[in-house]
């Protein structure tokens, strides 16, 4: 008898623990059952000869998206799968998005895909693009890649959007007026983070900096923001380590670790080559931030406020996989050209380019607050997601930091500090 | 085991509270997936309830019989008898919907696909999806005349207001309004459709007859970033006197004077206000704010704040019944 209760209780409380559960991102399946339903209706829409309404094309937009083949970096997780496609869906949905918004009022839009090969010129095959009339890039190439491209003479007649490069120079001493740039510079994810750990009274650092070139890079801009919001950095240090420490570093790190009183370790590791081995294993117990563990980012996978959900489960339906940064940005700059067009009835470059930097454009981009470009150098103003592995833990800027113009601005380097010069 | 006992007691007990009629608002809770009942002249929670995954719009009919709800992330829309709130049957709604609106006559109802840049058109009586209508990304505002024959859909990434002829189902003007525009309310008379954009800070007025934005209304609050102000949800009193509209994290009602457009007053209710709804007398007004996981309740009268009832997590829609 008490036997029997116990299971009725027991399948009663099962059931409403099955109820209880969350609202959680749709799998995979969920998403390619709404894809096939979606592929149904549209057979029995067509079938029911209902045209969609569409207005007649009066300017035809055609986008490059240019990225290059690369040697295979040494993978550090086995967990992440190597994406080969970064950027190329990004493109995809934007375009798609356009060309739903272009139905409306007479605009279509194409996009090209180009992969530049080892053994290619990168400059060689651009400017064969340009001279077969292409204006609008989206580049997911790197800032010597970058630099390279700007020599180009016919340059200056298209509008190119940097996806993935977050050098400051690209927004400073070598800013381009055609150049606009989504991804945050290492200056602006560096005061985001900066402004957190301010908010927490974490204010003592233990710097660690990688190897590269772009590790150092970000380490300057770190020490730049610690400096800008009073922060001390108790002790430096460089990572050269050289040997893969997936089995070792539960021995080396709490050795390198072992340094005066911080708050907080905070490491720059642009490619991921050891951050991950730092959390965890530190001599002290302390947090790791930076380019791991708690991480300034344009976008994330736990990203889910103000729309996101929306472009998270568009994305995975299309491409099966999470959207990346450079997916994000590559979106972005699409759909920013998009805006352009529609409210500037005009593909123009030199008229896009006008827009792209006035107070007009504003772009909606799943944060919250419109973004939109700083006209003094094209950089996307836009809020920094600071996000665990699994869980968003804030959004800079952070509350308090104010600004006459945005407070967007208080984060990266202001108009006065800028030196680009247009 | 005692504990689960009492946890079941108190469960079923929940259950059967809800046989006060009048003056219940019903509260879809995003984060939660529950249904929280608000006498509203007592001001308390009565009941919640559990419903399908991601609650967001939410409705009822004219006889205030059936609620209905937008259960988003199980691509269906759930009936639910409004006395007890039991699921009467699931209608189809095409992926994801958000937000929807009945025809006048209860017969036709009309969802936005959030998911799928669709508006689904579905007949109530063979519980079917009669037609669908290929709009912008991201639809989501519905307003609809009093005569029910003309459908304004507002899509949130193409950034525009669909007028849709609901006798063909057909597109047959679309406007550009600010970005993310979020709701769509035709004023009393029909005269004016108004349209929340959230990102652009603003709110449209736009003609129904010539399809021009007559007025755009904006917002400034002191002390407040102009960035968080983000318009979404509009109420216009029948009286033609006061529009209400949400002001998301600005943590504001906006209250405009219906026919000038100036604004009279911002009314201080929980954090990032979204949706609106007045009761049949127009005497109060409830406001759903999302990240304080509360309801302000307002008298419309007095303009005044009266009380924030606290319900689930990330109360979304809401709705009073019509008796």
């Amino acid at each position: 008898m008490n036997l029997k209760i116990f299971y009725n209780i027991f399948f009663i409380l099962l059931i409403n623990f099955s109820l209880i559960v969350d609202a959680r991102e749709l799998s995979i399946k969920q998403l390619q059952e709404r894809k096939k339903a979606d592929l149904e209706r549209k057979k029995e829409r067509d079938k029911r000869g209902k045209k969609a309404f569409q207005k007649e094309i009066t300017i035809k937009n055609k986008i490059a998206f240019i990225s290059k083949e690369r040697e295979t970096p040494p993978v550090l997780s086995n967990l992440d799968p190597i994406i080969e496609d970064e950027g190329f869906y990004g493109v995809k949905l934007a375009i798609e998005d356009n060309l739903t918004t272009g139905r409306f009022v007479g605009h279509d839009y194409m996009a090209e895909f180009h992969r530049i090969l080892l053994k290619e010129d990168l400059n060689t095959e651009f400017e064969k693009l340009i001279k077969r009339g292409i204006k609008f890039f989206i580049v997911d190439l790197n800032e010597d890649e970058l630099l390279s491209l700007m020599l180009i003479p016919e340059i200056k007649d298209v509008i190119v959007f940097n996806v993935r490069a977050k050098n400051d120079s690209l927004r400073n001493e070598n800013c381009k007026k055609n150049f606009f740039h989504i991804p945050p510079s290492y200056s602006i994810l560096s005061d985001a983070l900066t402004q957190y750990l301010v908010k927490k009274k974490w204010k003592k650092w233990f710097l660690v900096t990688g190897p590269d070139k772009n590790d150092k890079l970000y380490s300057d801009a770190l020490k730049k923001s610690a400096k800008k919001f009073n922060v001390k950095i108790k002790e430096e240090k460089i990572w050269d380590f050289t040997a893969d420490l997936r089995r070792t570093a539960g021995k080396e790190v709490p050795i390198f670790t072992k340094v005066a009183k911080y708050d907080v370790l905070v490491v720059a590791d642009e490619d991921g080559e050891f951050g991950e081995y730092l959390v965890y294993r530190t001599w002290d117990p302390r947090p790791v931030v930076g380019t791991q563990g708690l991480k300034p980012t344009s976008w994330h996978r736990t990203h889910e406020q103000w729309g996101a959900t929306q472009m998270q489960n568009r994305f995975r339906r299309e491409s099966g996989r999470w959207m990346t940064e450079v997916d994000y940005h590559a979106w972005t700059a699409v759909r920013a050209l998009g805006e352009t067009i529609t409210r500037a009835q005009s593909n123009d470059v030199k008229k896009v380019q006008k827009y792209l930097l006035s107070d007009k454009f504003g772009l909606g981009a799943y944060k919250g607050v419109k973004v939109s470009f700083r006209s003094w150098n094209g950089q996307l103003r836009q809020p920094i997601l600071l996000a665990a592995p699994r869980s968003m833990v804030s959004v800079s800027p952070q509350e308090g930091y104010i600004h006459p113009l945005s407070e967007l601005d208080t984060l990266g380097k202001d108009k006065p500090e800028s030196t680009c010069k247009f | 085991m005692m504990r689960n006992f009492i946890f079941l007691i108190a469960f079923c007990l929940t259950n059967s509270l809800s046989s006060v009629k009048a003056n219940l608002a019903y509260i879809t809770n995003e984060k939660d997936n529950t249904v929280s009942v608000i006498d509203i002249k007592k001001k308390k929670v009565v009941n919640t309830v559990k419903v399908g995954q991601r609650p967001r719009g939410i409705i009822m009919s004219n006889d205030g019989k059936l609620v209905l709800i937008c259960a988003s992330d199980d691509d269906r829309v759930e009936v639910r008898e409004a006395e007890t709130l039991k699921l009467k049957y699931l209608l189809p709604s095409g992926p994801d919907p958000e937000l929807f609106i009945f025809s006048p006559k209860n017969d036709v109802l009309y969802i936005a696909n959030e998911d799928d840049a669709m508006v689904t058109v579905v007949d109530m009586k063979d519980k079917m999806i009669i037609d669908d209508i290929p709009v912008g990304v991201e639809p989501e505002g519905m307003g609809l005349t009093n005569n029910g024959k003309i459908l304004v859909n507002t899509s949130e990434t193409t950034n525009m207001a669909h007028f849709i002829d609901t006798e063909t189902l057909e597109i047959v003007e679309n406007v550009l309004v600010d970005a993310r525009p979020r709701v769509a309310m035709f004023t009393p008379d029909d005269g004016e459709v108004w349209v929340s954009a959230e990102i652009g800070g603003t709110v449209k007025v736009i003609n129904p007859n010539s399809k021009e934005v007559t007025h755009t209304i904006g917002f400034e609050i002191p002390g407040v970033n102009e960035e968080s102000i983000q318009p979404v949800g509009v109420r216009h009193t029948k009286d033609g006197k006061y529009t209400f509209v949400a002001l998301g994290p600005a943590n504001r009602i906006a209250v405009v004077d219906q026919k000038t457009k100036e604004l009279i007053k911002y009314l201080l209710v929980g954090q990032r206000v979204w949706q609106l709804a007045l009761t049949p007398d127009e005497k109060t007004l409830l406001s759903t704010n999302g990240v304080s996981n509360d309801v302000s309740i307002i008298n419309v009268k007095k303009l005044k704040v009266e009380k924030s009832v606290k319900v689930g997590r990330f109360p979304w829609g809401v709705v009073i019944s019509p008796n």
